[in-house]
């Protein structure tokens, strides 16, 4: 069993080593380091350009989808040793998608052959950028209560509502969206899972500004959007099903960003910054013992990730466990952020100007408290735990 | 390796908790409470469990044991964990038998089979100071004779009192805190100088306070080299850690569900406490809490069984989080339930005796996060 893996191994180094441009090995400084893809697509240089073709010619965009899909057929072991080799290189992922993360499970899941053939492709290539269209203005940790409607009207549905926190909504080119087709059914039976153009009229969008600067997310409007039958992937009134299944891989994924990477150590940014005693130890004690006690954390965390992948793998059933996941990985990317900072002191907190790299530091901090709050707040989390996994009863 | 049981491991995992379920369970544990029981463990058990195997887990087929390595000592230790059972698993099927592993053939002949039949109880005298330091080691041990004549004096020495042979660790050469210059021996504990008391500690085991006034050894009795005992001491440790983490991950796993089931039973202001947010919120927290330890514990297991050049950091992980872990969720349990939870009649207190027990021997979450700290190059 490990010699063909081992043979994928040095062949996928080579390859590596060979086709990744040196400028796709260095550390994520801004946001025009990270490549969304899509119909707009900028690409911040030459490199970046041809990183994506040659990882999307392989399928290693979506290394473990069918080949027919534009996915690499790999399997979960030979996609882990991918990860690894591309870590070792420190390579940057070549195309960051809501539609390689969320839609495309689903999709393999959920779609028709149509719905396959013709979203997955451009997925793995990164033709066209999805968002999110699930939380609304009056519906945010209370997903189900969504309100955003679609009518029948015989040959395509009309899309009235609105979305927020739609995640690059103002740059996506599609949108797979929640909506109700059922109005007079219960809570979470009448929802559908629709898929639509964001260039379709009645579409608009609307930026908000965030504690960090940033505004990555957006206010959405649909005003009588007419979307084709066809668009509706799985059957009506039975997108819940859909929206879980798919909130499930968001939890996983925001929880794996988290867990595993290359990145520096907290404790390995602060020897170099903070300096070091005689024998070696961090010149701050305190400093050190917050970043023992983080690391215990983050490994405990890092081998949960294993131990549930290899668990899956072996065949148990680990659906429970991605609301876990997602609550440990989001509350440990937080104390990093607050220790990165205690770290870095007053340069932390610049926020403009030379050798602020745009004040990233502090931007990250401050992005970091949306992590127990996107994806479901860690307070839902918690409760489906209590009731999902320790039967607590109902209040 | 997967970070999984191997069908082999799931059917010791089974087979142990069912063992020390209807043959220890927690009654067990009362019972020999109040009755101050001599020994503090039951001497038929220990020799059900040698049937089982469990003595010998670590000990070679080629000595008569099992050979079954340090992820089913882990088992069984989370099961004795569980059922808060005792015996002297720990102090000589893990810590007794890891040192012999370091032992030469003629000692290992002699003792490993017997151990592994449960006719040899071991006892390792490390610890001098009450905040685990392994290599603060005052106690000499000075060429005389064909042997060596040591003196010193020995805290927390698990099963201490009831041991057929010690291993004591001394200093041969060195300073107090050098890891270099230790050597480990084998004492009769019946031998002149040896003045055993036997102390009673708050989970209700036993750990022994000894002195040694010029105790003659033999020079057949070092184990290992001479001065360079802390290489085969801080394994031993590490197997130990590993066993106590896996142990508290089966303390805290327990009592965890007995919390669970009493928020699931208990009603006030007319409703199941269970039902309200801010104690689900906390439940729920403590699961993800031991879901972390378990796999920590399972990868230091595994790491020390393939003999992994990191394995002592897996090691100190483990130990830590899982002494923090037990420490946590004992503690809520004991809360949790109320005023019954401060009760003797009650089981609750008993998991959270034993896991600060257990979280204090070889090591704390300062202790090892220390030493991981180091380990990690800072």
């Amino acid at each position: 069993m490990a010699e063909p893996l081992e043979e994928f191994r040095d062949e996928t180094r080579a390859w590596l080593e060979a086709n990744c441009p040196a400028e796709m090995r260095e550390r994520v400084l801004e946001e025009a380091d990270v490549c969304w893809g899509g119909r707009n697509v900028r690409f911040k240089n030459a490199a970046q350009k041809l990183w994506l073709e040659r990882m999307a010619a392989r399928g290693w965009t979506v290394p473990t989808w069918p080949k027919a899909y534009g996915g690499g057929g790999l399997s979960a072991d030979e996609a882990k040793v991918l990860a690894e080799e591309m870590r070792r290189i420190h390579a940057r992922p070549p195309l960051s998608s809501f539609g390689i993360w969320m839609l495309g499970p689903a999709l393999l899941k959920y779609g028709n052959e149509a719905q396959k053939a013709e979203h997955l492709p451009k997925i793995a290539r990164g033709e066209i950028r999805w968002c999110q269209g699930y939380s609304e203005p009056g519906a945010g940790s209370d997903l189900a209560s969504l309100k955003t409607k679609a009518e029948d009207k015989g040959d395509h549905w009309l899309v009235n509502g609105s979305k927020i926190w739609t995640s690059y909504a103002d740059q996506a080119d599609w949108i797979f969206c929640l909506v109700r087709t059922e109005p007079d059914a219960s809570k979470h039976e009448g929802i559908s899972f629709l898929l639509f153009d964001m260039a379709s009229e009645g579409v608009s969008t609307s930026p908000i500004k965030l504690i960090s600067g940033y505004s990555p997310f957006c206010q959405t409007f649909f005003d009588n959007v007419k979307v084709p039958k066809e668009n509706l992937v799985g059957e009506r009134g039975k997108g819940w099903t859909i929206a879980k299944y798919l909130l499930t891989h968001e939890r996983s994924s925001i929880g794996a960003d988290f867990g595993t990477g290359g990145r520096d150590t907290a404790a390995q940014i602060a020897k170099k910054r903070v300096g070091t005693r005689a024998d070696g130890a961090l010149a701050d004690e305190g400093l050190r013992v917050d970043l023992a006690r983080h690391d215990i954390d983050t490994l405990c965390f890092a081998l949960t990730m294993e131990r549930v992948k290899d668990e899956a793998k072996a065949g148990q059933d680990i659906g429970h466990l991605s609301s876990m996941l997602k609550h440990v990985g989001s509350e440990l990317n937080k104390s990093r952020q607050e220790l990165l900072m205690s770290v870095f002191g007053s340069d932390g907190l610049l926020w403009e100007g030379d050798g602020a790299h745009d004040g990233d530091m502090a931007r990250a901090w401050l992005r970091s408290r949306a992590n127990s709050i996107e994806g479901g707040t860690a307070e839902v989390q918690l409760g489906i735990i209590a009731k999902r996994v320790l039967a607590l009863p109902d209040a | 390796m997967a970070l999984v049981l191997t069908d082999e491991q799931a059917m010791i995992r089974e087979a142990a908790d069912g063992f020390f379920a209807s043959e220890a369970p927690v009654s067990e544990l009362r019972r020999l409470r109040d009755a101050k029981d001599a020994t503090g463990f039951s001497r038929d058990l220990w020799k059900k469990m040698a049937e089982m195997g469990f003595a010998g887990v670590l000990v070679p087929e080629t000595h008569g044991g099992s050979g079954l390595g340090l992820v089913a000592a882990n088992l069984i230790q989370e099961a004795a964990g569980r059922n808060l059972s005792l015996s002297p698993f720990l102090s000589t099927a893990v810590l007794g038998a890891t040192v012999l592993a370091g032992a030469n053939d003629e000692q290992q002949a002699a003792l490993l089979p017997k151990l592994a039949a449960g006719d040899l109880l071991l006892a390792l005298a490390s610890d001098e100071v009450s905040r685990h330091a392994p290599h603060l080691i005052r106690t000499r041990a000075e060429a005389a004779g064909n042997g060596f004549r040591i003196t010193g004096a020995k805290t927390f020495v698990l099963d201490g009192h009831v041991a057929d042979r010690l291993i004591v660790a001394a200093r041969t050469s060195g300073e107090d805190g050098d890891r270099d210059g230790i050597t480990l021996f084998l004492v009769d504990p019946k031998a002149a100088g040896v003045d055993i008391k036997r102390t009673s500690i708050v989970d209700s085991r036993n750990a022994a306070d000894i002195r040694f006034d010029g105790v003659q050894v033999d020079g057949a009795d070092v184990i290992g080299a001479v001065g360079e005992g802390a290489a085969i001491l801080d394994r031993v440790l590490d197997a130990g850690r590993t066993c106590l983490a896996a142990e508290m991950v089966g303390v805290s796993a327990q009592s965890f569900s007995m919390t669970v089931s009493y928020l699931k039973e208990r009603e006030q202001f007319g409703r199941k406490i269970g039902s309200f947010q801010a104690l689900q919120h906390r439940a729920a927290q403590l699961f993800c809490e031991i879901e972390l330890a378990k796999s920590a514990t399972l990868k230091a297991a595994q790491a020390l069984d393939a003999g992994d050049t990191d394995a002592p950091l897996y090691a100190s992980l483990a130990k830590a989080k899982a002494g923090a872990v037990a420490r946590l969720v004992t503690n809520e349990g004991v809360q949790m339930h109320g005023g019954i939870g401060m009760t003797d009649e009650f089981d609750i207190g008993f998991y959270m005796k034993r896991a600060r027990a257990a979280e204090t021997s070889f090591g704390d979450l300062s202790f090892h996060g220390d030493r991981l700290a180091r380990m990690l190059g800072y």
